[in-house]
């Protein structure tokens, strides 16, 4: 064992940015899913489904331990965490433009009457599998699917927790999973917005952790700056909004007419 | 049978093309100020590594620079007509 896993605060925040953008994923693929299996059939909705995951968690256990094997640690750090930081910037500046009214929000119920009418469009299957089902299931687990394994596996591998990693993101798939066959619909009550906020402010605190390390800052605290970082990027998203709010909520400047034409 | 090696250049083709176009989409989408802005803070902190007596003082500016690229985005996203 050539490096330590990372200490208990560091591994908390860790699981639950898995946790939280697993589910955050799986809610947006069960949307796809239900749809499917209303329009065209549960069978081959749930084969779809079922070799998307089969082939999500096949990419985790192949390129996972390959890269903890062969990589060392020093540049691992610092491309996982240019990686991290530029995905979880993109995540928490969306969360940011949504909480502050400039983007629209993640609607379930919009795209699930969305696909149901394209879906309808083609006979459905009566015996077999219907490829149209399979298909859309499959692209629809995989493609959100292919997010959280990229996150499982820098997160996982950098912080040489996998296997907690990929716990919990197969944790939220079966949270999501249970709770959609319960409700039989898809999930549009789920707070998607604030939860995309926690998984971006999560990866760029780990995201600015690691390149730092990468390049051999020295970090006061150790680990312990994580949550601090958490609260920092926290503090600042809020300015961010608050600001953008407050912009939004200002009258537009008159144009004041100067004779000349636009550009003059 | 003519035709094999064919059908297999274009799906491994394809298959690149859509490999490429996923990291892409991952990594740029409709925001290369992050990409742009990411890497010139990780060099800008490698550089100033070079000197281990900045170690510790570094790691105060690191947060302050990404917090740096994620309001200038903001700003860029915020003054875009919707």
């Amino acid at each position: 064992m050539l490096i330590a896993a990372a200490p208990p605060t560091g591994a908390f925040v860790l699981v639950l940015a898995v946790f939280l953008a697993s589910t955050v994923e799986m809610v947006e693929a069960l949307t796809i899913v239900v749809a499917v299996g209303v329009t065209r059939g549960w069978r081959s909705a749930f084969e779809g489904v079922a070799v998307a995951l089969v082939a999500l968690a096949a990419l985790v256990l192949v390129f996972g331990p390959a890269l903890v094997h062969y990589v060392p640690l020093s540049a691992l750090r610092l491309v996982v965490g240019t990686l991290l930081l530029v995905f979880g910037l993109q995540w928490l500046r969306k969360a940011v433009l949504r909480a502050a009214g400039l983007k629209a929000k993640h609607d379930e119920d919009a795209i699930f009457a969305e696909q149901v009418a394209e879906l309808s469009g083609s006979p459905v299957v009566a015996t077999g599998r219907d490829a149209t089902a399979f298909t859309v299931a499959f692209k629809g687990v995989f493609l959100e699917g292919l997010e959280v394994v990229v996150i499982v596996i820098t997160l996982g591998t950098t912080a040489h927790r996998l296997g907690a990693a990929a716990l919990a993101a197969a944790a939220a798939v079966v949270v999501v999973v249970v709770v959609g066959l319960i409700v039989h619909r898809q999930l549009s009550g789920v707070p998607e917005n604030a939860m995309k906020m926690g998984v971006g402010l999560m990866l760029v605190s780990f995201g600015t952790f690691w390149a730092a390390e990468g390049v051999h800052v020295s970090w006061p605290g150790s680990d312990l700056a994580i949550p601090v970082l958490v609260a920092w990027y926290g503090l600042i998203s809020w300015l961010l909004v608050q600001t953008l709010r407050h912009r939004a909520t200002l009258p537009a400047p008159v144009p004041v007419p100067t004779g000349e034409g636009a550009d003059g | 049978m003519a035709d094999g090696p064919d059908i297999d250049e274009s799906t491994a083709r394809r298959w690149l093309g859509a490999f490429g176009r996923f990291w892409w989409d991952f990594l740029v989408g409709d925001t290369p100020e992050l990409l742009i802005g990411v890497v010139l803070v990780v060099g800008v902190l490698a550089l100033a590594c070079l000197r281990p007596d900045l170690r510790t003082v570094i790691a105060f500016a690191a947060p302050v620079l990404v917090a740096g690229v994620l309001t200038l985005s903001v700003r860029r996203a915020a003054r875009r007509p919707r």
